[in-house]
């Protein structure tokens, strides 16, 4: 008996085509990017051509799988790049969006939506969070309402990733107050739709993000663009945010692996009191602690993907084990990859708050991980809710 | 894609150690914990039921399993308690295995098979008063006069020294060279029934009170040729070797005691009762066991990979140290949790949590400190 490999050859071919798009496509312009803010748009076509939005959809839109470790590869690699906030914009639209359209969607929808996403022709993203409602998702007011074959849209979404840009949003909205679950139905809006505005947000971390507050007033929907069954929605969402909590846990073990890379080069470099500053056995052992706790923290994510491809395979893992797995992965490794890049930013000293040097970005960037995809807490309730120890009632 | 490492074999043999270890074991944990002793008869009864040698080879008296036979072994015993943790690794994964691996057929006869069998108590002797983890220091040595070798020294926080049959042990056999600093070293299976070995003290411990602890002293021990182990002046390349598995294996006991005090955690939260109701439904209660549940599941995952490494035979002294490190402090931290959420409750004595908890500081020190792990790592990050 032996504890499951996860990648195989294939994977690890496949690693070296994500991390050529990263050192050609997106790390030579990372600074120029973080500056300006902004990256350019055809950056998804780009990524579409180079086969990296495919890895876990089928060949029938475009895909090259559905290989969900392939696709655990693609966000280890990404988010060792050198700017997180273009990584979120593309995790968000082939995470997030796209995923959406391939789980639920219908022939036609995944024909027009997803294939035009792997490509990168068309972007995607997903409005759950509001102004008055987050993790909380039973409480969302967006509001839609059936008139004929189309639905009326009313509400307002916030800190959505890609949201300022895209073609496509998957949005959550209310379609009925009765008690339960059944009460969130999700639509594809297009942006282009009357009743549509979209503002980009700007935020202290993920620079280069087009994260966007949304308005929909009287926007119409075809009933064609409505996403799986009316009511489905909560459900829908509560099954996705588990594949996207273990993405956030693969992509902060690696942004975390490169800020201490980051790090231990630059104590390498720098001198203080005649030796570099590497030479003083404190910071060696700060980050001997630093590479463990990463590495125990990439063994828990690594055990949840193996939960989900066990899930995914159809072998029997129950729902809540996956969840309490995925929930333990997400909390142990968002604060950490924060925590990481603020020891990247004390070793550099003065420089740790310059512009220039990438430890801040780091550092603020990591910021978001404990908060998006919901918060730790959030997930101190749920494990402790699979713990039996039920405490939402605060 | 299997999420667990163990075959329907390991269950059931994980099955029949559990029943033995909380019908044979826990009943007496208490009494033995405040006499400070157990009966030694446990290693007799334990290698009778094959479980001295799941991992070792038949032709060495073993039971041919592979390592996760052995992990079972172990989580079985870090669940059951500390002590018998580590008196029971003591024989299988850190006195027995340098026997296998640099022993002769005749040293696996007269001291592994017994050992295995549970008829001989082995320990390891590394550590001395003056030096632990910087082996290339110790004073204790061994000179040779004709076929026999003289032993003089003594050797410090030995667990199972006060009833050992054999102690595989590191003695100072050669000048200390500037040229190979490591050299001069060599191991020694040490039968404590020949004259000049002496038990100086049994020492008193604030944690893992029923495992003794001895002092021995060595006073002109004349030692035979053939108790020389292994290849003289290779004695630090050696118990290098052997400091692997050993770290291997009390992470791997440590972890799995985590988790049993994390369950008797959540076990009790459910049901102690304040301000009307189960303390683990207080958000602040019930998040502290998220965490800790948390860090068991990751230390797990850790050493699991570590374990898997292990079994494929791959030497893998990073991973090993992390997983040394972490199990430590995990372990520390969690019965440290369990005591603050289990209130008086684990300050009694007798309590379970608050004897690991105990226990569980001296894990920290033991195997080679937090500090050592530490410089290890820095070592192979090409820092240190």
């Amino acid at each position: 008996m032996s504890l499951a490999a996860i990648f195989t050859q294939e994977h690890e071919a496949y690693r070296d085509v994500v991390r050529r798009f990263v050192d050609s496509e997106i790390n030579p312009h990372a600074e120029e990017w973080e500056r300006e803010r902004d990256f350019p748009r055809d950056l998804f076509e780009k990524a579409g051509a180079a086969g990296i939005f495919g890895a876990k959809f089928d060949e029938r839109w475009g895909g090259t799988g559905p290989d969900y470790a392939a696709e655990a590869v693609v966000i280890e690699e990404l988010s060792k790049s050198l700017t997180f906030g273009t990584v979120s914009d593309l995790g968000a639209h082939i995470q997030l969006a796209a995923l959406y359209i391939d789980r639920f969607g219908t022939h036609a929808q995944k024909d027009r939506y997803l294939r035009p996403s792997i490509s990168g022709e068309l972007l995607g993203a997903l409005a759950v969070t509001e102004p008055g409602a987050g993790s909380d998702v039973n409480s969302l007011t967006t509001r839609a309402v059936r008139d004929g074959d189309e639905w009326v849209l009313n509400g307002s979404k916030t800190y959505i990733t890609n949201g300022a840009w895209a073609d496509y949003v998957v949005v959550a909205a209310r379609t009925s107050d009765e008690p339960g679950h059944e009460n969130i139905t999700l639509f594809i809006v297009n942006s282009d739709s009357d009743g549509f505005e979209a503002n980009r947000m700007r935020m202290i971390a993920w620079h280069t993000s087009h994260t966007g507050e949304l308005f929909f007033s009287d926007l119409r929907v075809p009933d064609s663009d409505r996403l799986g069954e009316v009511g489905a929605g909560f459900g829908h969402i509560m099954t996705n945010f588990q594949w996207e909590r273990l993405m956030m846990s693969l992509g902060a073990i690696a942004q975390a692996e490169k800020a201490l890379e980051i790090a231990v080069s630059y104590a390498r470099e720098r001198s203080a009191f005649g030796r570099p500053v590497i030479k003083f056995q404190v910071w060696q052992h700060r980050f001997a602690d630093l590479s463990v706790q990463i590495r125990t923290g990439k063994a828990l994510a690594y055990r949840a993907l193996r939960y989900h491809l066990a899930h995914e395979a159809g072998e029997e893992v129950t729902r809540e084990e996956l969840v309490k797995i995925t929930s333990m992965a997400k909390l142990y490794t968002q604060r950490l990859a924060w925590k990481v890049a603020d020891e990247c930013v004390q070793v550099h000293g003065g420089s740790g708050a310059l512009m220039e040097y990438p430890a801040q970005r780091f550092w603020r960037d990591a910021r978001v991980g404990p908060i998006g995809g919901g918060t730790d807490d959030i997930m101190r309730n749920v494990i402790a809710g699979t713990l039996g120890l039920a405490s939402n009632s605060g | 894609m299997k999420t667990s490492p163990f075959s329907e074999e390991h269950q059931l043999l994980r099955k029949t150690i559990r029943e033995w270890a909380e019908t044979e074991i826990k009943p007496h944990l208490g009494e033995w914990e405040e006499a400070g002793w157990f009966p030694s008869d446990l290693f007799l009864r334990a290698g009778s039921l094959g479980f001295l040698g799941l991992a070792f080879p038949e032709s060495a008296g073993g039971q041919g399993g592979d390592y996760w036979s052995q992990v079972v072994f172990l989580e079985e015993m870090g669940r059951i308690n500390g002590s018998i943790a580590m008196v029971m690794g003591v024989q299988t994964d850190m006195a027995t295995p340098p026997i296998l691996e640099f022993g002769t057929e005749e040293q696996i006869e007269t001291w592994l098979k017994p050992a295995l069998r549970g008829e001989r108590i082995g320990a390891i002797g590394i550590t001395e008063p003056d030096t632990g983890s910087d082996v290339a220091s110790i004073r204790t040595n061994a000179v040779r006069d004709g076929d026999e070798w003289v032993l003089n020294g003594q050797k410090m926080f030995i667990t199972n020294g006060a009833r050992a049959d054999f102690i595989s042990m590191v003695v100072r056999t050669g000048r200390h060279d500037a040229d190979n600093p490591w050299g001069g070293i060599s191991m020694f299976i040490v039968d404590t029934s020949l004259p000049g070995f002496e038990v100086s003290r049994t020492l008193g411990k604030s944690g893992l009170k029923m495992s003794d602890t001895a002092l021995l002293f060595m006073d002109d021990m004349r030692l035979p040729a053939n108790a020389l182990l292994g290849v003289e002046g290779e004695g630090f390349t050696q118990i290098m070797w052997e400091l692997q598995g050993e770290r291997m294996a009390v992470s791997v006991s440590g972890a799995a005691g985590a988790r049993a005090i994390l369950e008797e955690t959540i076990e009790y939260a459910r049901h102690r009762e304040a301000f009307g109701r189960p303390i683990g439904t207080h958000q602040a209660v019930a998040h502290r066991i998220a965490e800790m549940a948390t860090e068991v599941e990751a230390l797990e995952a850790l050493v699991y990979e570590c374990a898997e490494l292990w079994n494929r035979g791959v030497y893998a002294t990073e991973e090993v140290a992390m997983a040394k490190l972490a199990t430590g402090l995990v372990g520390n931290r969690v019965a440290d949790m369990a005591v603050q959420v289990m209130g008086g409750a684990a300050l009694v004595e007798g309590s379970n949590v608050g004897r690991e908890w105990l226990g569980s500081r001296i894990g920290r020190i033991g195997g080679g400190s937090d500090e050592v792990q530490r410089q290890i790592l820095a070592k192979i990050m090409g820092i240190g």
